[in-house]
């Protein structure tokens, strides 16, 4: 509702007074129209002092409809003017003028829509020049227009005829009749809606009668921003890592080169995940400029030819696959390096963590986008064993609020043993995936020069995908990138992940 | 991971045993396959052709099972029966052998070298096949090719009825136009020219053309009466097609790839000499190379590898004995025996088969202990050194700062660091910077072709798709873009970048420039006079994407570090935005 003006406010307590009293002798105000008229009132004003009081139950109103006809413009223009048609005739001289000269004589729209409604009713003849067929007429419609602009009825066919003509529009006229309604007194006491300070100041709070408070109602919406669901989930989990002991590693590079996405992880060259169509290669930058030479040496002896007690994948590594760049298919790119470095700078236990985005040339559909985020975890220390890793599990996963865990036997090119994580669903019944795990292959972590009697542990998982069951969302194009849903961002709940 | 269609009964029959699908979906997850799903052959076929799904009683159940990619053994039923035998006991692993000498001679010409120079052979003599067993001998070398032998680049299989061939062979190249022969299913004559324009529109062949197409010579192998067995690697010769009815099989094997096609051969030879008259026993067939040295192919030789059996303990994190472990092993296809090592530990002996071309290292040797052990039954424990938890201090600073930015009331989104070529340049009116981004090279469709280098596209993107949301909508986002840069190895460097948009019926430039003035607030810069060297203060920009005389530059201790503004009304309209926005985006490391 629009607040009013102080003058309107005024104007309103006068209405009101008018109304109230009104009744005080009166059964009932018929109709609210003519009651303004009769009074001198704005009758909008009036209507919206009725439902006020109607609202507080002081009066009872019920609505009246009325239709009623309006002039439109041209309608007015004819009431004042005459009907064209007419205008046309009285144009004519008695004998006769010429098409082009009587056309010059009106308004275009006057002569076109008068000369044919003129002919149309016999009223001209045309051989040779235009002249008058009969000697007098009379301007009905001019009569009927200033009629209905005095509020007069006429005859249906007559409406229509005007209708037709566009000359009239329809208005529906809504009123009320009043009667008191059941709380009716003859001068409002208005209830106060809130504790101001000038109630307070005054004092007046003691004696007021205090507006009903609507409970069903919501409260006013909260100002401030948010941040978003999903990043909410990550720093949750950021939090478990921490709270693990585990270090951040530093993921701020979404380029990676082919050598350390997939070479340094012992993945052959020919591997399917190599392939165009589930990574992304890059035109520009499209080569990495230099690598770690010697190291380099030690990854290309041990694809071809094996060692450290390995045979090796037994085929020709090139190069030029190592040095594509490539938008990075999973942080593990980031671990790698991580491990490079650890054992160049001298071996010491660690545990890494990160959470950042990776990327895969597939088809997208509702739950899989070409970019997600890779929660990953590794713990390097001498002498780890998978017993190591499913009690690291056990404790991350019970973190998660996960208890039930089963591991399945899988496949993965650069940890042996490998394991598929799996948790019970309660709703659902069933066991369902919930990450992926495995030991380092050492002829992933030997050649970067790591002691032989390190082992390396690291599991995974999507970000997205805890995050679309917690929040209930099922399609993942709502929650990340551009097509989200504001509302969405703005009314999910607190991620209490790793609270115990 | 590759999936294998066996029909249900046949594979209970050959498993000795009937499973409920939930004992056997039980035994999947324990060995390490996954039974993904139970359907019908037609109901296959009905999914295929999108019809309405209704199945029919009698329709025979097919069982879908995922296997590890590198398990190629197990890419028939034939192999993932005997596996499963093996696993719960009811066989031991099978003795592979060759006949005593070689009858057949496959003679390798120099030119084969140009386009794809090994070739393997073996002969499986007199097997018997019937419908279902011939069915899942095309079926797996169907499956080998598409997986192992990379669509046929690696390795290309040829499968053929020797009872129509003599011998010796030769693996030649040749020119297309000289190659003529009646391929399989066909009944006329084509040279290998016409074929390959005759190929062009079989769905199935078609995507196999490119592997030769361009190269001068093709590979092709005939029998001593020049008749043409295959025309590698797209298709064989009408004349020694196998049928039901086949006693011996020449199976060949051309490859770029020597060690793959020689997994390849074991695979076929050690899967299908289960239906050899003597079980398990291949024919081999002498390989004569252009230089002319004989190698004798298949090679199913055992490999040996000894493992310290506290190498496995370790490993696992178990204490098991030698014999418990052969044990294990023995139900992994990986005959084992215990002995002493010269430092007088304890050792286990692992025979490897041919069909296990996955193990490469003693850690393969524990990862089939510790599954035979049951990865469920092994003792949880923690590793016990003593780490401390870190954060990244660039993350850490931008958690803080995201918190005060939606503090200010900024709500926060997290778009694609995707972005088709046009938001990222023209639709911003910054034709001009192209040149500083990373390309994809081989995006899927417009919204993957730039990696982006600004945050600006996905906030008005976003802007762009929620014109019902209340006004005033405040958006943010804290992330990284990517820009070319040749100090790093791979040419191109992440940048840590802050956005944020205002949009009302009104432009809210002052509402981003007080986002500004806080940013620099909360991160504890001042406000300096234009010119200084310290602190921060705006300058006047002059940027297409932005409205003229309503931009500006953050100078930051003297550089520049980002810039806001009115959005230009052309860039507006570019991202189907109606209001009027106003944006920032700096770059945040320089906070540091």
């Amino acid at each position: 509702m629009v607040a009013l003006s102080d003058k309107e406010v005024t104007k309103a307590q006068h209405v009101e007074e008018v109304i109230l009293s009104h009744l005080q002798t009166h059964e009932e105000i018929v109709n609210s129209g003519e009651f303004a008229k009769a009074n001198g009132l704005e009758h909008d004003l009036l209507l919206s002092v009725v439902q006020s009081l109607h609202g507080f139950n002081y009066v009872e109103a019920q609505d009246i409809k009325k239709e009623a006809w309006v002039l439109t413009e041209e309608g007015n223009s004819y009431a004042t003017l005459g009907s064209p048609e007419v205008q046309v005739f009285k144009a004519i001289p008695l004998e006769g003028i010429s098409r082009e000269d009587l056309q010059k004589k009106l308004d275009v729209s006057v002569f076109k829509i008068g000369f044919a409604k003129a002919m149309g009713n016999k009223w001209l003849e045309t051989k040779p020049l235009v002249s008058r067929k009969v000697s007098n007429v009379e301007d009905q419609v001019q009569q009927q227009l200033v009629h209905i602009r005095n509020g007069q009825d006429l005859a249906a066919a007559d409406i229509d005829a005007l209708k037709k003509r566009k000359l009239i529009i329809p208005l529906i006229w809504k009123g009320y009749s009043i009667r008191k309604g059941t709380s009716y007194a003859p001068k409002r006491t208005k209830a106060a809606t809130d504790l101001t300070r000038e109630v307070l100041q005054r004092g007046t709070w003691k004696d007021l009668v205090f507006k009903d408070y609507n409970y069903n109602a919501l409260g006013q919406p909260t100002e401030g921003g948010h941040l978003h669901p999903l990043l909410k989930v990550r720093a949750q989990f950021r939090e478990i890592f921490l709270e693990m002991g585990f270090e951040e590693m530093p993921t701020n590079n979404f380029i990676e080169s082919s050598f350390w996405n997939f070479d340094a992880l012992f993945q052959p060259q020919q591997h399917p995940a190599r392939d165009s169509h589930d990574t992304f290669f890059l035109q520009v930058p499209e080569k990495a400029q230099f690598l770690p030479e010697d190291y380099l040496q030690r990854v290309k002896e041990i694809h071809e030819h094996g060692g450290y007690g390995s045979i090796g994948y037994g085929y020709n590594w090139k190069r030029e696959d190592a040095e594509k760049n490539v938008l990075r298919t999973h942080t593990t790119a980031v671990s790698s390096r991580m491990l490079y470095k650890l054992a160049q700078d001298g071996f010491t236990p660690k545990r890494y963590f990160s959470i950042d985005r990776v990327f895969r040339n597939e088809a997208v559909d509702r739950t899989h986008l070409a970019e997600f985020h890779q929660i990953e975890g590794v713990v390097c220390d001498r002498g780890l064993t998978l017993g190591d890793l499913i009690g690291v599990l056990n404790e991350f996963f019970s973190r998660l609020g996960i208890r039930k865990l089963r591991f399945k036997p899988a496949y993965n090119p650069y940890t042996e043993p490998s394991m598929e994580i799996f948790s019970y669903h309660d709703t659902l019944k069933k066991w369902v995936e919930v990450g992926n795990s495995g030991m380092f292959r050492p002829e992933m972590l030997l050649p970067m020069g790591l002691p032989e009697d390190v082992s390396v542990i690291a599991w995974g998982l999507s970000l997205e995908r805890p995050t679309m069951i917690l929040y209930g969302i099922d399609n993942i194009r709502d929650l990340f990138g551009h097509k989200v849903d504001l509302k969405l961002i703005k009314s999910n709940p607190i991620c209490r992940l790793g609270m115990r | 991971m590759p999936t294998v269609n066996v029909g249900r009964d046949r594979l209970y029959e050959a498993l000795q045993q009937h499973y409920s699908e939930e004992e056997f979906d039980e035994l999947c997850f324990d060995f390490g396959i996954e039974l993904d799903d139970v359907t019908t052959e037609k109901a296959i076929i009905r999914k295929e052709k999108h019809l309405q799904e209704d199945t029919l009683e009698d329709e025979e159940i097919i069982y879908k099972i995922e296997v590890p990619a590198n398990r190629y053994d197990l890419l028939c039923l034939e192999g993932l029966a005997r596996a499963l035998r093996i696993f719960t006991g009811k066989q031991g692993s099978p003795t592979f052998s060759l006949s005593s000498s070689a009858i057949q001679k496959m003679y390798v010409q120099p030119e084969t070298a140009l386009i794809r120079p090994y070739v393997v052979c073996a002969i499986l003599r007199g097997i018997t096949f019937n419908q279902a067993r011939y069915n899942s001998f095309i079926d797996l070398q169907d499956r080998l090719h598409q997986n192992l032998c990379r669509k046929r680049t690696l390795v290309a299989i040829g499968t053929h009825d020797l009872g129509t061939l003599e011998g010796p062979f030769t693996y030649e190249a040749l020119p297309p136009s000289e190659i003529k022969f009646v391929p399989l299913k066909q009944r006329m004559e084509f040279t290998a020219e016409e074929l390959m324009d005759f190929y062009k529109s079989d769905l199935k062949l078609k995507k196999y053309l490119h592997i030769i197409e361009s190269s001068p010579v093709f590979p092709v192998l005939y029998d001593s009466k020049r008749t043409v067995l295959s025309l590698p690697p797209i298709i064989n010769g009408a004349h020694s097609a196998i049928t039901l009815q086949t006693k011996d099989v020449l199976i060949e094997c051309t490859a770029t790839d020597l060690t793959k096609a020689k997994i390849v051969l074991n695979t076929l030879v050690t899967m299908f000499s289960e239906y050899c008259e003597k079980k398990f026993e291949v024919e081999p067939v002498e390989v004569i190379s252009s230089d002319g040295n004989a190698t004798i192919y298949p090679d199913l030789h055992v490999r040996s590898l000894e493992v310290d059996l506290a190498y496995i303990n370790g490993y696992i994190g178990v204490s098991l004995q030698s014999k418990q472990v052969i044990d294990l092993l023995n139900r992994m296809q990986l005959p084992s025996e215990a002995t002493i090592g010269s430092n007088g530990k304890s050792k286990i002996k692992a025979l490897i088969p041919p069909t296990r071309s996955d193990v490469l290292h003693p850690c393969d040797v524990v990862e089939d202990v510790a599954i035979a052990y049951g990865y469920n039954n092994i003792l949880k424990t923690l590793p016990r050194s003593l780490t401390q938890g870190k954060q990244q201090p660039l993350n850490h600073f931008s958690d803080l700062l995201r918190s005060e930015i939606a503090m200010a009331g900024f709500t926060e989104v997290l778009t694609w660091i995707l972005g088709s070529e046009a938001e990222n340049f023209w639709l911003l009116n910054r034709k001009h910077k192209e040149h500083t981004g990373v390309i994809v090279g081989n995006p899927r469709g417009s919204d993957f072709e730039r990696v982006r280098a600004s945050l600006l596209p996905g906030l008005l993107k976003t802007m762009g798709h929620n014109k019902d949301s209340p006004r005033p909508v405040k958006l943010f986002e804290v992330s990284d873009v990517v820009l070319l840069d040749n100090t790093k190895d791979v040419g191109a460097a992440n940048e840590r970048h802050l956005a944020a948009l205002y949009c009302n019926t009104t432009s809210g430039f002052e509402v981003i420039h007080g986002l500004v003035d806080r940013i620099m607030e909360v991160v504890g810069i001042s406000n300096a006079a234009v010119g200084d060297t310290k602190g921060y203060y705006i300058a006047p920009s002059n940027e297409p994407e932005f409205f003229k005389g309503r931009q500006a530059n953050i100078i930051l201790n003297g550089s520049c570090i980002g810039s806001f503004g009115i959005i230009h009304p052309q860039v507006l309209a570019n991202f189907d935005i109606l209001d009027p926005c106003s944006v920032v985006e700096l770059n945040i490391e320089p906070f540091l």
